[in-house]
């Protein structure tokens, strides 16, 4: 099984129930330098190879520390990026690299929903206008027709639609998320892709938008691939999640398997991070400490990427970039990129020579 | 670093032969005829045609061209159509005059547009920055030109009238070798007139920037430390203050060129300025392209020399 | 309240006219603090009698029968040909051609006014728009043109205004197109700057991911925010374009008489203020009164514009409010 084609599992999936395929996809950013003419000296490998599919109906959590390039890989499925290489298909049909032309009946079924409520919406304009901007940009509704949509769309994420001529500074953050979610759901999309929706939130006011983003996805048959850097937060929303590390994923399993039997050594370090509530649990738990710094995108490790800061990584691991595949006889659609991956009751803590083990309480 | 430089220095390269080969083509475009000119109003066409050619004015377009940077790249600016003199020794005839008229007035006005903007910020809403804001108002607000008349017409007319000691401001040219009180009684008008406007600007420039850099973290650190405020002010406040002051001063030392030409005509000053305007009355176009070119150049350099010590001071920069 | 439901008529959506609130807009803030500035109040009334001045001139000159362009045959001047002073008949005396002081200051204030808002609204188009398409499009456009800017704002502009004027002959258009000419820079690096940073902004990626076109994003999303500086450097801009067009006037490259521009009136008075000071003292007076209300207006707008001093704004309110109702109570006790 080589690495371009797609995974066991997925190649089986009847294309009916895939909305967006990515196959192979590679975004790289040069870097130029140069007196007159710039030339180019090294690349960014933002995304190195992903290939994945998004079920009809379903949410995809994507995970990832910053700069794994979970939002670049968001923006190349949006189409706001173009690829330097491989395929996107959306419901049936390539939209890789499309001329803008060519994309736009694409852009009312594919939406996307920022992480900054601040920054996402003008400040010198009205919400009217912001959340209208989708039905003005593709002549769907105009007047006091469009004034009507809007206003029921405002309702529709829990706004009073009397505030349709405020300013985005007369909200608060999570009413500006709400003002963006607006803005997503007026042409009835069928994607949404959810860039740290509720990163930048009150963790109260965050569990209100996730809420809201459920209770949307029921009544109009959405599919959102939800991005974020907090495990906890996408294990509560999503069907499936795919762990990213370095341009490439590390892990994609549906969301019982991945917490209960996360396979590669990076998704339990991950794991391990996660805050539990509960201080006497919390003590006696394993915690899993990574050495070194993130490798810099530029110039990624040879082999797995991750085999610098693994604690179970071998010679082979140096050599030889692992497999998307199931592992240790996981079933179908549960993938991992590991040569050594964790089994059942392994202890990765144990195995870190110069760190401090875990924290047993000493009493 | 390196790097750096060898980019502006291809820039000022090109920037200099865009302006000389856009000022060659307002030469044709420009009406009028200067070979009759020349020859007189009551020449005969035959001696209008030998002028002509002796000018080379009836070789094709891509030949005067070549001709005009072959000559400018020796230093040749060609001759006046008016007196017979090199365009290169009436404009350095003219340097003399200007440069001791901008010298003068930018130690002038360095001087008490920092003073100034210092005073003021050091004292803000005191009774010396409004002094100040109403001085500044005032200094920018006001025509080069009219200050220069009203000045002339206090100081050295009605002074003159009254006989008070009066400052010459008219009569023959200064000069600062042969009689240096002269000069000076001669020059000071000018002088206050060209800085006062840019006094004015530096003012506000150093007023703001100093209040920006008195509210930093820093300057707190120094106070709690007990330092006297002047220590404070001056010693670490003024410098970082500075650093725009300075950049603009480089930048505006070129492009005040410009108000030189009114003060120089109000007061009868023969420098560049005068220079340009009596040649742009009489068309003299040779001198006309000489003094673009030469200003070019002027500015040119000056812009070059700022940007790289810039880079010297700037780390930001360099790297860039 | 779902959509299906609102949808289908079954619930009352509650959506009949409730009173809509009116979003409190930056603009308008920004107006209400420039009406708390005495100093811009004071200036924009000079303006706009001024303006008023220069539209009626031509109906001031039928009035007063005295033509700006001929001089005045029995009281123009006195039997040594020299100009008369202000006096009853000429409100600001005569110059020394005998025409009227007083009506020849108002046609030079529509020449002035003509030129520096002309000249400005150019300037401020031509900047505006390569400002926005440098910074948007960036690239091999952007390096192109920004070059030009640096080029065209450091070079000395009176020295090649002269030399423009000398080739093409002065005019009242050839003013007005050197002096937008000279000043369209420094507009352009302006927005070019801010766009450079705007363009950035989630809300453009946002409106990008919708569809949105390149123009529609320039125009509908970036410009408003560019809008503020553009302003405040427009209004500062026309004081400047006023003297630059009364300087080049003066040297006699402007605007040339008989049509009266204050710039030509002072050099004209060049010759006859020592024994008529008013010669020099009324268009110098005129001018700089016209300039001093342009820069405050410029300062105040620059003030009301700014955020940041909303706080001293509010202040001051708090502080007129406060003394009103100590006045009050004062009255009752």
């Amino acid at each position: 099984m080589t690495d371009t084609d797609m995974t066991s599992a997925e190649a089986g999936r009847q294309d009916d129930d895939v909305l967006v395929r990515v196959e192979n996809v590679v975004k790289h950013f040069p870097i130029k330098q140069g007196i007159v003419f710039k030339s180019e000296v090294a690349r960014v490998h933002a995304v190195d190879g992903v290939s994945l599919e998004v079920r009809r109906g379903e949410t995809l959590g994507l995970v990832g520390e910053t700069g794994c390039g979970k939002s670049t890989l968001a923006r190349c499925i949006t189409g706001l990026h173009p690829v330097t290489s491989g395929r996107i298909t959306f419901d049936g049909q390539d939209i890789t690299n499309l001329p803008r032309a060519r994309m736009r009946p694409f852009r009312r079924d594919i939406q996307m929903i920022f992480q900054d409520p601040y920054g996402s919406l003008n400040p010198r304009r009205r919400v009217g206008s912001i959340i209208g901007d989708p039905f003005a940009i593709h002549g769907v509704a105009d007047g006091a027709e469009r004034k009507r949509k809007v206003q029921e769309l405002m309702e529709l994420v829990g706004l009073k639609p009397e505030h349709y001529n405020r300013f985005p500074a007369e909200f608060s953050g999570g009413q500006r998320q709400r003002i963006g979610v607006a803005r997503a759901l007026a042409l009835r999309p069928k994607l949404i892709v959810c860039d740290e929706p509720v990163s930048a939130l009150d963790v109260s006011i965050q569990a209100q938008i996730i809420n809201l983003l459920e209770d949307l996805q029921d009544e109009l048959g959405l599919t959102y691939v939800f991005i974020a850097h907090d495990l906890s937060v996408v294990r509560h929303v999503s069907d499936r999640v795919a762990v990213m590390y370095l341009g490439r994923i590390a892990e994609i399993a549906e969301g019982p398997d991945l917490y209960g039997s996360p396979r590669h050594p990076y998704t339990n370090a991950l794991l391990s991070a996660g805050s539990i509530a509960d201080p006497e649990v919390s003590a006696k738990r394993e915690r899993i400490i990574l050495v070194g710094d993130v490798p810099s995108p530029i110039n990624p490790p040879k082999g797995c990427r991750f085999h610098p800061r693994c604690p179970k990584a071998e010679e082979r691991c140096a050599e030889e970039e692992p497999a998307l595949v199931p592992r240790l006889g996981d079933p179908a659609g549960h993938d991992a990129a590991c040569h050594f991956p964790v089994e059942a009751n392994e202890h990765l803590g144990h195995k870190l020579g110069a760190v401090e083990p875990s924290s047993e309480p000493t009493s | 670093m390196l790097r750096f430089i060898i980019r502006r220095l291809l820039l000022a390269v090109v920037v200099m032969w865009l302006v000389s080969t856009g000022t060659f083509l307002l030469f044709f475009i420009a009406p009028g005829n200067p070979a009759k000119t020349i020859a007189g109003p009551k020449a005969p066409p035959q001696t209008v045609e030998i002028v002509k050619h002796r000018l080379g004015l009836d070789d094709p377009v891509i030949v005067q061209y070549g001709h005009f940077l072959g000559r400018l790249l020796h230093g040749d600016l060609g001759y006046s159509f008016f007196s017979n003199a090199s365009v290169g020794s009436i404009l350095a005839g003219g340097l003399q005059a200007t440069i001791s008229l901008v010298l003068g007035a930018s130690v002038l006005w360095l001087v008490v547009g920092v003073t100034v903007g210092v005073l003021s910020a050091t004292r803000a809403r005191g009774v010396m920055d409004r002094a100040a804001t109403v001085f500044v108002l005032g200094g920018i607000s006001m025509p080069t030109f009219v200050l220069g008349l009203t000045l002339s017409f206090i100081f050295f007319f009605k002074f003159e009238q009254w006989g008070l000691p009066y400052l010459q401001a008219g009569g023959p040219a200064p000069d600062i070798t042969t009689d240096p009180a002269f000069w000076l009684n001669r020059m000071i008008l000018p002088w206050i007139t060209l800085a006062t406007v840019q006094a004015a600007t530096y003012s506000r420039l150093t007023r703001g920037s100093l209040l920006d850099v008195l509210g930093e973290d820093y300057i707190r650190t120094a106070r709690s430390k007990g330092l006297t405020e002047r220590r404070v002010i001056y010693r670490h406040g003024l410098r970082s203050a500075l650093t725009p002051v300075l950049t603009q001063f480089g930048v505006d030392i070129g492009a005040l060129l410009g108000g030189v030409v009114v003060t120089e005509q109000v007061f009868g000053l023969q420098g560049i300025g005068q220079l340009t305007l009596q040649a742009s009355t009489n068309g003299d176009l040779p001198v006309i392209i000489g003094v673009v070119l030469l200003v070019a150049a002027i500015v040119t350099v000056a812009n070059l020399i700022v940007d790289i010590s810039y880079s010297f001071l700037d780390p930001r920069v360099r790297l860039s | 309240m779902s959509l299906t439901e609102i949808e289908s008529g079954a619930v009352d959506a509650g959506l009949e006219p409730k009173q809509e609130i009116a979003g409190k807009s930056p603009w308008l803030l920004a107006m209400r603090r420039l009406r708390q500035d005495k100093a811009s109040m004071i200036s924009l009334a000079v303006i706009i009698l001024l303006v008023l001045a220069a539209l009626l001139a031509p109906l001031i000159s039928k009035w007063t029968g005295h033509p700006f362009d001929i001089g005045d045959r029995r009281f123009g001047l006195d039997r040594d040909g020299l100009p008369y002073g202000p006096s009853g008949r000429h409100w600001f005396g005569t110059d020394s051609l005998g025409r009227d002081v007083f009506i020849r200051t108002l046609y030079g204030a529509r020449v002035s006014l003509l030129v520096g808002v002309v000249a400005t609204a150019i300037a401020t188009v031509a900047g505006v728009i390569v400002g926005l398409l440098s910074g948007y499009y960036g690239g091999p456009i952007d390096t192109v043109l920004a070059r030009f800017i640096d080029v065209v704002l450091s070079f000395p502009y009176l020295i090649f205004a002269i030399a423009l004027v000398a080739i093409l002959g002065p005019s009242l258009w050839v003013t007005i197109l050197v002096i937008a000419f000279f000043n369209w820079a420094a507009m352009a690096r302006i927005v070019r700057g801010q766009t450079l940073s705007l363009k950035e902004k989630e809300y453009v990626e946002a409106a990008r991911s919708l569809g949105g076109s390149d123009g529609r994003i320039m125009f509908v999303e970036i410009m408003p925010n560019v809008l503020a500086p553009v302003i405040v450097l427009a209004s500062l801009m026309i004081p400047i374009a006023i003297v630059f067009e009364a300087t080049l006037s003066y040297v006699g490259l402007g605007i040339v008489p008989p049509t009266a521009s204050w710039g030509n009136m002072l050099s004209d008075a060049l010759r006859t203020y020592q024994v008529a000071w008013w010669t020099l003292v009324v268009p110098a007076g005129f001018l700089l009164i016209t300039t001093v209300a342009f820069n405050l207006l410029g300062d105040g707008v620059r003030d009301a514009l700014d955020p940041r001093t909303e706080r001293i704004f509010a202040m001051k309110r708090k502080k007129d409010r406060k003394a009103v109702e100590k006045q009050e109570a004062d009255a009752r006790a």
